[in-house]
């Protein structure tokens, strides 16, 4: 007998509960609107499950305090919006260099700095990728419904967990806080963190398994287990060699990259035949397809590419379905982030943004209207 | 089966990194026995630190190991405890590392009394970096940020923590070794944020610009100018100004956070 649980509920609610029913059980962090309800649920659902919740002085506190209680063995998560977020990347670059598995919450809100503070925006997809310093791959995963924000802060947990490193799951304000049904699904797929077997005199914490990906001990295991945030060699001590520090970057970078297609979810509507593609996601991914079927039914042939990992971003799967299109749609609520990386992979094509940014998110007749301009 | 002080040391990381006369290696040394004293097991032992001279403390220790970053040793260490309240967890900080860039974590720690024994090496300014201003240099020294001198005052790193809450606070030197391992014995065990300043010195950087002193000068200033409670109460006003307080300062017993939050646990079980 199932027992699947049915909610009405938001995409904050979802996210926590698939957090929980990933195997979640330490969350710290600092309220934000509009990522709070993460935090108010987890404060009152962790502790029937028997874990904690913290509400630590920061949001630098926050991220080096999941990133310890799962060096200890715990999985951890966090949430957060725009502010927090760019207070969160000094250490979510110790997780990627430190291998610490772990879920990072970003419900984009309007900014810069304080911005519009409650209102949505898609602003955060390059902090996202490129917010912390240095060299670095990392997985962005972003749903467009409640039931994905459950299903992919899931696998969020579960890529974190596979690759030893931390997962972004980027949502934004419409998606945190509307409403629908979603399932807290009985049977998941739950993914834990190898853990080493070998003599405990010989154990390397940065010594990676032919999937180059190191076996983690936690602290308190009788493998000594060290966790660094310098560059460092295979025992988990600084080391300057350039030959090691190509080594160690190449090796963190290849083990995300390497596994691209593994971790890639895609969704596509009416591609098949689409003389123009559209290119979105999160919100602005659920307008476009309602964009399309308007299209379609005026005899425009539209079709819609949606990426729900968004980091590394699905180039082969672009360029398969972009095909026989002529034209591309990116619809951001930004002034210009995503189309980019679309212009980048799809280079022949005549690639098109939609941008706005002003609180708003984007409506259907905006991206009809636009479709049909740039068709003629 | 006894363990002995080699037994918490990475000897095939010695010798260390710091200069000669740092007041650094007496401090790790003191932590060692202090773990020896107590036949603490180096696998139940997280030491977390932050970035700087003192920071480099961990590449010494054949415990558990996080090497995090500037300032935010205490944050890391938090999260450790919390899940694993059965772990002995020290945060091992510089000056800068503890009170400048990462005072809010400082507090907070002392407010919130997770059972962390916090270890500040305060050489009055940044080793690592060239020997820079720090918010514990003290009025009018000069460093490499202030070479006419500071015009900020510096903070009372023991008198912060109290006010803060902490329910453990002490001071020691790197003078007073026998009596700094026996602080870190007591702070070890004490249940609770438990803080413990040690007074050491930098003569690379803070000493070159300020003391008028030989290393054995300075030591001996140490050892004249760090008194305990009572006698510092009866020293003359004229004397009050370069001496301090040595020795356990606050020492209370409290419930630290672990306990209290059974409780929350249970009281969540309980209304499902
Ligand atoms: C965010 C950040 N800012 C600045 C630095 C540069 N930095 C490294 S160590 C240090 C100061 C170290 O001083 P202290 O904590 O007193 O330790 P000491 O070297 O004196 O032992 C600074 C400013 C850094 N690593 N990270
Ligand atoms: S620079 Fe100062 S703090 Fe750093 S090792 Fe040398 S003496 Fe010690």
């Amino acid at each position: 007998m199932s027992s699947e649980l049915i909610k009405f509920g938001q995409g904050n609610e979802a996210c926590a509960e698939g957090a929980f029913k990933a195997g979640a059980r330490f969350y710290a962090g600092y309220p934000i609107t509009p990522s709070s309800e993460i935090a108010e649920i987890a404060s009152r659902r962790l502790p029937q499950l028997g874990g904690i919740y913290l509400q630590m002085e920061d949001e630098l506190g926050s991220m080096a305090a999941i990133i310890g209680a799962s060096a200890s063995g715990v999985k951890s998560f966090t949430a957060t919006s725009g502010p927090g977020f760019s207070l969160m990347q000094e250490n979510l670059g110790v997780a990627i260099i430190g291998e610490v598995p772990c879920v990072v919450i970003d419900v984009q809100r309007s900014g810069p700095s304080t911005g519009l503070a409650t209102k949505p925006a898609q602003a955060d997809i390059m902090q996202a990728r490129w917010g912390t310093h240095g060299d670095h791959a990392i997985v962005v995963l972003y749903p467009s419904t409640v039931q994905e924000c459950f299903d992919l802060t899931v696998e969020a947990f579960n890529i974190a967990e596979m690759l030893r490193s931390p997962v972004i799951l980027l949502t934004d304000e419409v998606v945190g806080h509307m409403r629908e049904k979603f399932i807290i699904r009985d049977q998941v797929k739950v993914i834990d963190r190898k853990k080493p077997t070998g003599p405990v005199e010989k154990y390397l914490p940065y010594q990676p398994d032919e999937d180059g990906i190191p076996p983690m001990a936690a602290f308190g295991d009788k493998y000594r287990m060290r966790i660094t945030s310098s560059t460092h060699g295979p025992d988990g001590f600084t080391n300057s060699n350039p030959v090691n520090a190509r080594q160690m970057i190449e090796r963190l970078y290849k083990k995300i990259m390497d596994r691209a297609d593994e971790i890639t979810y895609i969704k596509e509507y009416m591609v098949d035949d689409a003389d123009i593609l559209i290119v979105a996601c999160g919100y602005t991914a659920r307008v476009a397809k309602a964009a399309v079927k308007q299209l379609r039914n005026e005899g425009i042939k539209a079709g819609l590419f949606h990426p729900l990992t968004i980091w590394p971003f699905p180039e082969k799967q672009l360029k398969k379905a972009a095909l026989d299109a002529e034209k591309i749609l990116v619809p951001e609520m930004n002034l210009g982030q995503l189309v980019y990386e679309v212009e980048r992979i799809l280079k022949e094509k005549e690639v098109f943004g939609l941008h706005k940014s002003n609180g708003q998110p984007l409506f259907v007749r905006e991206i009809v209207d636009k479709v049909k301009e740039v068709a003629k | 089966m006894a363990f002995q002080v080699e037994d918490y040391l990475r000897e095939d990381k010695l010798p260390h990194i710091w200069c000669a006369g740092c007041g650094h290696g007496i401090t790790v040394r003191a932590l060692v026995e202090a773990l020896a004293g107590l036949q603490i097991d180096p696998t139940s032992v997280v030491v977390t630190t932050g970035i700087g001279c003192f920071g480099k403390a961990d590449d010494y220790l054949n415990t558990h190991c996080f090497h995090g970053t500037h300032g935010r040793a205490l944050a890391f260490a938090t999260g450790i405890k919390v899940v694993k309240p059965e772990l002995t967890v020290f945060a091992l900080m510089g000056d800068g590392d503890s009170v400048t860039i990462g005072g809010n974590h400082l507090i907070h720690a002392a407010r919130r009394n997770v059972d962390i024994t916090a270890i500040v090496a305060n050489n009055q300014n940044y080793g690592m970096t060239g020997g820079q201003l720090s918010a514990t240099t003290p009025e009018g020294s000069r460093t490499t940020t202030s070479v006419y001198g500071t015009a900020e005052p510096e903070m009372d790193l023991c008198s912060l923590v109290a006010a803060a809450g902490a329910s453990f606070v002490a001071r020691g030197t790197v003078y007073h070794v026998t009596q700094l391992q026996k602080i870190i014995q007591d702070a070890i065990q004490h249940k609770g944020f438990s803080f413990v300043e040690v007074v050491t010195m930098c003569p690379t950087y803070f000493g070159r610009y300020n003391w008028n002193q030989t290393l054995i000068e300075r030591m001996n200033w140490l050892k004249e100018n760090a008194v305990s409670k009572a006698r510092y109460d009866k020293l003359p006003p004229e004397k009050k100004e370069s001496a301090f307080m040595i020795g356990k300062l606050v020492e209370k017993d409290t419930e630290d956070f672990n306990t209290k939050y059974q409780r929350i646990l249970q009281k969540a079980q309980n209304q499902g």
